[in-house]
């Protein structure tokens, strides 16, 4: 539903002349882009203010016990309401972005040493098209999410359900506030906003340990990412005195910058703005789950599996990439930003796509997955594709989300099953065909299986590897990934969709025995979303043949919509002129003259351009995948196709070959020791460090604190037998006093007085 | 005040051997002997009667000085503080004596030493 509006709002778009960009070279264009951000219509404001909303309603119902399932209608209603809004703020749009002004919100003016300043950051909203991109499948899948979860959380109706919806409603408003923000501080209220209810849904189920502290573990380790955002916030205003994107991505100072870093010359770039994109960068490992800060995200799969789908795998964690993608000019300005960048999505891919081969519980193969995937787009905007990075974002948050709704129907209908070994042969339980189809579809496109939608994000991104000068060691791996991601992936779908049919019910079953287990089939809203999402995931590959646009040489819609905003990076300049820049203080990469790499010669692999070579080599990459889980992970002569050998849940081929492997699968099951490792290494020294400080704060300076109460007390312990209580007693000691007082006196006297 | 003076002067004069010169220091160890043997009562007796008639015995002790110190510089200020100071005095002797009757009914006793627990 939401790809085939997609397609037609874009073909009418083209039809009408309404090219994104304009023809202008982006540099003018830019210098009078201030004059040009001009302010749009009020309506727009439904988006933000809709969902909000939605979730105070929530609290209400709460309030007066409501025990239907009305909060899920209304944020239904919000949601899809908000998603109209975007699809006519899309329709409109034409082509110059434009701010919405809600209210005045932070406005201080203030002198220095530079003449007067002023901070401001006001309510209001940005719309250009890579926020109007972003928004449209934010909201798009948040209704669609929501409508799956009114079915799916219907067991818990009441205060909880409230609960649970006025959270959902309050997250769409945060990631709306954290997108279409029109200044950094926006951004990072929004940034706050979705780490806060994403919190509060890892959370949900709070009487379970484990979901506290899964809940806790995501905020904390957010809370990282969160410091390098503040501090990134806090530099740019110093160093460029605004936090607005219209000022800021004109300002003359930043355009000269990347004038200079195109050349090859960061020497001109001072080291505070340089400093600016690595903390940023920071921000965005924390939100996005990638190496080091990715630990959290597979806990986070405690949370209800709607949540796991909108927040853990389709949205909020693509927060990351909307930063970066929004602040790619100021990444360009740093040295090491961006390959800082590719190397950790790289990184971050391999090892989780190592830890997901060796997982059991599907749903957690799903979370690893996607830090997997998240490593790709971050890798994909470090090879300098945003395109690819932000593509791969869309079309992954259709089939991932499509992938976590199957496996929560699965959890749902088997009683919270969700090991791989106890479930076999979905594909022939009567009411389960929908689920089955939805799972394979997100599974080809997971895998990237030719003419997918993930099959053409992914190689984008590492095709660009492959032309980036100095990156070709990411594209290998990213290539040797995308093997392992198609073998995890097909794992899962042989194992638990394929061969004979058995199934034992998870804890959650509270039956007389466990033989008289009867799952039970998803009902009409779980599977009409799971259908909406599968046509999604297959009409999202069409987006890579539409939408192109020849006046900014632009191939399909992502590009068109990536290179209109401030993510783009090359119209102004000559084509891959930013790749020379690179090449410039990369010395692995010393092929022709500066500035003039040409795309077809650049980098050739294996006798050819990468761009079509790619195709084909991931393809064999990602079948190779599918074959090996068919032989190690698949049914015994399942249709006479494949040669697997397994007869029940538990064993497959795989095993032998794995206990053969020593204990290099047993690390991978137990994710590397990473927990344990961080646990050893950062938690254990900081809880010692902890214990040390209070004892120093109970011994010291409650100590002196004490000692000053307690001296008081000493002194009367030491005076308290003289009263005595007996009238002449006080009286002799007084009398006795006078004396002394006297003779002393007298003593003077005699001697001669006081000189 | 001239011609006091001058006939205290004169009748020593007149009487060297029958007028024993009364001066300052009798009137002091008059004062100081009230007041020792005020001092003496006080902190012997343990009857609060007796007690309280000692601390009027140092009263007018220090009040004879007072006058004598008054009289030495020929000056009312003495007495006069001296008059407040009765004044004074038969006031709280009157609150005095109010608390004794309230003590004793308290204990049945006069004694000082029946309020011994008011210790610290």
């Amino acid at each position: 539903m939401i790809n085939t509006t997609f397609l037609t709002s874009t073909l009418a778009m083209l039809q009408d002349g309404h090219a994104v960009d304009t023809h202008a070279p982006a540099v003018t264009h830019a210098a009078t882009q201030i004059a040009e951000v001009g302010t749009g219509p009020k309506w727009i404001l439904l988006i933000i203010g809709l969902p909000f909303l939605t979730s105070i309603l929530c609290g209400i119902y709460a309030m007066i016990g409501n025990k239907t399932k009305l909060p899920a209608w209304t944020v239904v209603a919000g949601s899809g309401i908000a998603f109209l809004t975007t699809l006519a703020m899309y329709m409109s749009f034409d082509g110059t972005p434009y701010t919405v002004h809600a209210f005045d919100w932070i406005q201080v003016h203030f002198s220095s040493e530079g003449g007067d300043k002023s901070m401001i950051a006001n309510f209001s909203f940005y719309i250009d098209t890579l926020t109007i991109y972003w928004m449209l499948f934010v909201t798009g899948l948040a209704t669609l999410i929501a409508l799956y979860a009114s079915e799916y959380m219907s067991h818990d109706l009441g205060t909880s359900y409230c609960r649970f919806f006025g959270a959902f409603g309050l997250f769409v408003f945060s990631m709306a506030c954290l997108v279409m923000g029109d200044n950094l501080l926006m951004l990072y209220l929004g940034w706050e906003g979705v780490g806060l209810c994403s919190y509060l849904l890892i959370g949900y189920f709070y009487k379970k340990p484990e979901a506290v502290a899964a809940a806790k573990k995501a905020f904390i380790v957010n809370r990282i990412g969160d410091l390098g955002l503040a501090l990134g916030v806090y530099l740019t205003f110093v160093h460029f005195g605004s936090l607005e994107y219209a000022v800021l991505f004109n300002d003359p100072t930043l355009l000269g910058y990347i004038e200079s870093a195109k050349t090859g010359d960061f020497s001109a770039i001072p080291r505070m703005a340089q400093w600016i994109p690595l903390l940023f960068m920071v921000g965005a490992f924390g939100k996005s789950a990638q190496f080091p800060l990715y630990v959290w995200l597979p806990d986070a799969m405690e949370g209800p599996t709607p949540v796991s789908a909108l927040i853990h795998a389709a949205t909020m964690v693509t927060a990351g990439v909307y930063l970066i993608a929004r602040t790619y000019p100021m990444f360009l300005t740093s040295e090491y930003a961006l390959p800082i960048v590719a190397w950790v999505g790289t990184i971050t891919a391999l090892l989780s796509a190592t830890i997901a081969m060796a997982q059991f519980d599907i749903k957690r193969i799903m979370a690893y997955s996607t830090v997997s995937q998240l490593g790709y787009m971050f890798a994909g905007l470090g090879v300098l594709t945003p395109t690819g990075g932000v593509y791969h974002v869309l079309t992954h948050a259709f089939f991932k989300a499509l992938l976590f709704l199957c496996c929560g129907a699965v959890m749902h209908g088997f009683a919270g099953q969700l090991d791989l070994r106890k479930l076999s042969g979905l594909r022939s339980v009567k009411g389960w065909g929908i689920v089955t189809l939805g799972m394979f579809i997100g599974c080809i496109n997971l895998a990237g299986v030719p003419f997918t939608a993930g099959f053409f994000s992914k190689d984008t991104i590492i095709a660009e590897a492959f032309v980036t000068p100095g990156a070709s060691m990411i594209g290998w791996i990213l290539l040797f990934t995308a093997g392992l991601t198609a073998y995890y992936t097909f794992r899962v779908f042989f194992r638990v969709f394929t061969g004979p049919v058995e199934y034992h019910a998870g804890e959650e079953h509270h039956g007389d025995d466990g033989h008289d287990f009867h799952p039970h089939a998803p009902g009409w809203a779980v599977n009409s979303v799971l259908l909406t999402l599968t046509v999604c995931s297959i009409a999202a590959s069409g987006l890579y043949f539409v939408g192109g646009n020849k006046d900014t040489h632009t191939k399909h819609y992502a590009q068109t919509m990536v290179m209109a905003s401030t993510a783009n990076y090359e119209s102004p300049y000559s084509k891959h002129a930013i790749h020379a820049a690179h090449d410039s203080h990369d010395p692995n990469a010393g092929a022709g003259p500066r500035g003039t790499i040409d795309h077809e010669l650049s980098m050739p692999i294996i006798g050819g351009d990468p761009h079509k070579v790619m195709y084909y080599v991931s393809a064999v990459f990602g079948v190779v995948g599918i074959l090996l889980a068919a032989l190690l992970q698949g049914p015994k002569g399942w249709q006479g196709l494949f040669i697997g050998g397994r007869t029940n849940a538990a064993e497959c081929r795989m095993d032998p070959i794995a206990r053969m492997c020593g204990p290099i699968p047993k690390m991978a099951e137990n994710k590397w020791y990473v927990d344990e490792i961080y646990h050893m290494i950062l938690v254990t020294p900081l809880r010692i460090i902890s214990h040390i400080f209070h004892w120093i704060d109970k011994l010291l300076v409650d100590g002196l604190v004490n000692i000053f109460g307690f001296l008081p007390r000493l002194l009367a312990w030491i005076l308290k037998p003289s009263q005595s209580g007996v009238l002449q007693g006080y009286a002799v000691s007084m009398a006795g006093g006078v004396t002394i007082l006297l003779l002393v006196v007298f003593v003077i006297i005699l001697q001669g007085g006081v000189a | 005040m001239d011609h006091l003076l001058h006939s205290t002067q004169l009748a020593q004069l007149a009487f060297p051997e029958a007028v024993p010169a009364v001066t300052m220091a009798h009137y002091l160890f008059v004062s100081a002997a009230m007041f020792v043997m005020g001092l003496v009562g006080f902190l012997t007796r343990k009857n609060m009667i007796v007690m309280f008639l000692c601390t009027e015995l140092m009263f007018q002790g220090a009040g004879l000085a007072l006058i004598a110190f008054g009289r030495h510089h020929l000056g009312a200020d003495g007495q006069t503080f001296v008059i407040f100071v009765l004044c004074v005095a038969a006031a709280e002797a009157a609150m005095a004596l109010a608390l004794v009757v309230l003590l004793f009914r308290h204990k049945e006793t006069l004694s000082a030493q029946a309020w011994k627990e008011l210790n610290g």
